[in-house]
């Protein structure tokens, strides 16, 4: 069971205030409990929880570099086995370390698979070395390297779909969850952990300065992802989608007023089709997962 | 008694008697001889290892580095192109002290592609942090594996190390080895049980970054705990020859040293040729002597100089280069013997699998008597 009260990440980190990683470090670790050893790779919650000789990490951690994150665990969970140890490994990684430069990493874990739980937090972009696009950057977001400007309107890609391709390695239990359901996150990594073999949670966490918003924000604001369809909450198991989390959907509109990253799509003019075409990758996600609550009509 | 066999099943042989727990490895040629025997002998029980076959050897060593990190010896091996793409490991395993022990089969770099020998692989990882061992035959390389353990898993060592033996030219070739056996080893080399280690019952942050107020004193620590190492090595050399008669304690190692004129200074394989060579020259009279570098790093800059300071000039033997300047092991020796006046001449020879053989020493020795040849030794002009 989980133990909401149990702190395993100790405040004093130097993280934004509003920092939605941060948050998602101190749940992850909520659900996850003191058996646990993570694994990080290099990027902000690195850096912002472990400038030496301080540490925010009350389980043992350790950090390598950028992209190796999931092959350290690798070895961790194969030393810990050889032992007969009982912990738990867990990768914490940004999305650029996870939809980027640690995909071969990955993808040679899972299909080894590795007994441990690899959770993404997903803030859109390479926010640790000044807000640069990934893989993992929405369609239109202004990023440092895919700014917006007179002939662009920011990044031209939609998100990769990291969870299908890890589920497509076979690994038993993937997930999304979000900073904005605590209870539903802890769940999460309490199923992953305890689930054998390779197991992913991506998980969306809002970035204040990298998305130009105010840190007060940073729950309201991953709420309205999910709640116009731009981030599904959804659990796989085995590869076949099992619980998703359905909502009255909002236009997309409520969830890209609220950031500076998407200000371009309203000022200095309204670029209608841009918008439309945001919220026609809502509404696919609506249709693939099935999250639109049908209300009767009056 | 000796058995005859090939090099990278000695090494493997060896390997196994050090009891790692965790191996993680990719394939490479010459290197593939070793993981493979590693594998049968884990399929046979023979080694009770967990085996991680990685999809590279970046992830090799990023996952030794996390078997080593929660408490297991580890092992791997790689070359050439194997061991470029773990630089970046390279260097983070040592600068988190992690002792690791990996074999090197050298082999060239490239491009142009070659599978075949010279040392610039390792040598390139000369600034890692990592110990450099480098062997002249496979029985030299095989007891080497059993003093790097001890060594690197040195509570006042904690780093990890090279053993580099020639590819092909030591790794394919069938010599006699003298292999000890489980309770030899188990008497020389303690289980790893290091003090700190990831561990949810004592929890600790293993890489975290340093800001400018602390960096520059760990790379300080690094640098006097492999600096400080040779005195290890020294001793777990002193007490494997106490054990077992063969004596790896002199991190350079003279052959007819004490009148030579000329020296040469080499490392690995080719020192075999030399000694060759040098009995020839010697039964036509001439003074000719070798000194052998057995630990490349950390470098025995003080034994180097006493053992060079009675020669009239140094002929260095460097199977790599530092393109745009010169050899890596002339560039110690120059340093070693700075201010003391013999002159010393550097000759790149052997690249990509190029063959030394006696005549070519002989007439290296003939280039540094007229005090000729710093650079590229045997070129092949007509394809120039």
């Amino acid at each position: 069971m989980v133990d909401k009260n149990l702190e395993l990440f100790d405040c004093g980190h130097r993280a934004c205030g509003g920092c939605g990683a941060a948050l998602a470090a101190r749940l992850v670790l909520k659900g996850a409990g003191t058996n646990t050893i993570v694994v990080s790779a290099t990027g902000c919650m690195e850096v912002f929880s472990t400038p030496y000789p301080e540490t925010s990490w009350k389980v043992p951690w350790i950090h390598s570099l950028f992209e190796n994150a999931s092959a350290v665990a690798s070895g961790v969970e194969a030393s810990l086995k050889k032992q007969g140890r009982t912990e738990k490994v867990i990768v914490m990684a940004g999305d650029g370390a996870t939809f980027d430069i640690g995909m071969l990493c990955i993808s040679g874990a899972f299909e080894r698979g590795h007994d441990f739980t690899y959770i993404c937090y997903d803030n859109e972009a390479y926010m640790n070395t000044g807000i640069q696009r990934s893989g993992a950057t929405p369609y239109d977001a202004s990023t440092t390297t895919s700014p917006a400007g007179s002939c662009s309107f920011g990044n031209k890609r939609p998100k990769k779909d990291m969870p299908q391709i890890l589920a497509a390695h076979g690994a038993p239990y993937v997930a999304t969850a979000s900073v904005a359901y605590p209870a539903n996150l802890m769940q999460k990594v309490e199923k992953a952990i305890n689930t054998p073999g390779p197991c992913y949670i991506q998980l969306h966490a809002p970035c204040c300065t990298g998305w130009g918003f105010e840190g007060e924000q940073t729950v309201a604001i991953a709420k309205l992802a999910i709640e116009t369809g731009l981030w599904v909450n959804y659990e796989m198991i085995d590869g076949k989608v099992a619980k998703v989390k359905k909502v009255v959907r909002k236009p997309v509109e409520e969830y890209l007023k609220t950031q500076k990253r998407f200000r371009h799509l309203f000022k200095p003019k309204r670029q209608d089709a841009e918008i439309a075409a945001i919220q026609a990758i809502a509404d696919k996600n609506a249709e693939k997962y099935g999250i639109d609550i049908k209300l009767k009509k009056e | 008694m000796p058995e005859l066999i090939e090099g990278s099943l000695a090494v493997a042989e060896a390997v196994r008697l050090c009891r790692p727990q965790v191996i993680a490895a990719y394939p490479i040629t010459p290197q593939t001889h070793i993981v493979e025997a590693l594998a049968e002998m884990v399929a046979n029980c023979k080694l009770d290892a967990d085996y991680i076959t990685v999809e590279s050897e970046f992830s090799a060593l990023s996952a030794c580095l996390g078997a080593s990190a929660a408490g297991s010896r580890t092992y791997s091996a790689t070359t050439s192109q194997g061991l470029a793409l773990m630089f970046e490991v390279c260097f983070n395993v040592a600068g988190m002290r992690l002792p690791i022990v990996m074999t090197i089969a050298n082999r060239a770099l490239g491009a142009p592609l070659s599978i075949w020998n010279d040392q610039q692989d390792s040598i390139s990882l000369r600034d890692s942090g990592w110990l450099q061992f480098y062997a002249e035959d496979n029985q030299e390389a095989t007891d080497l594996h059993y003093i790097a353990y001890r060594v690197c898993e040195d509570p006042s060592v904690l780093l990890p190390a090279f053993v580099c033996f020639d590819g092909f030219i030591l790794s394919h070739t069938y010599e006699p080895v003298e292999q000890l056996t489980q309770a030899d080893v188990d008497k020389y080399l303690p289980a790893f049980a290091p003090k700190e280690r990831l561990d949810a019952a004592d929890p600790i942050s293993f890489g975290m970054y340093a800001t400018p107020e602390y960096y520059h004193e760990f790379r300080y620590a690094h640098d006097k705990a492999l600096k400080d190492s040779q005195s290890i090595i020294e001793k777990a050399g002193k007490e494997f020859a106490k054990l077992f008669g063969r004596d790896y304690s002199a991190v350079v190692e003279g052959y007819h040293l004490s009148d030579a004129e000329t020296v040469l200074v080499a490392m690995g394989s080719i020192c075999g040729t030399t000694k060759d060579a040098i009995d020839e020259m010697r039964a036509a009279g001439k003074k000719v002597g070798l000194l052998k570098i057995r630990v490349f790093r950390p470098f025995p800059t003080e034994e180097l100089a006493k053992a060079l300071a009675g020669a009239k000039r140094i002929a260095v033997l460097d199977k790599n280069i530092s393109l745009g300047s010169k050899g890596a092991v002339a560039f110690e020796v120059k340093d070693a013997l700075y201010g003391s006046g013999i002159p010393v001449y550097g000759y790149i020879l052997g690249l990509g699998g190029r063959d030394v053989r006696k005549k070519d020493i002989k007439e290296i020795v003939g280039l540094a008597e007229k005090g000729k040849g710093d650079g590229f030794y045997g070129l092949r002009t007509e394809v120039l």
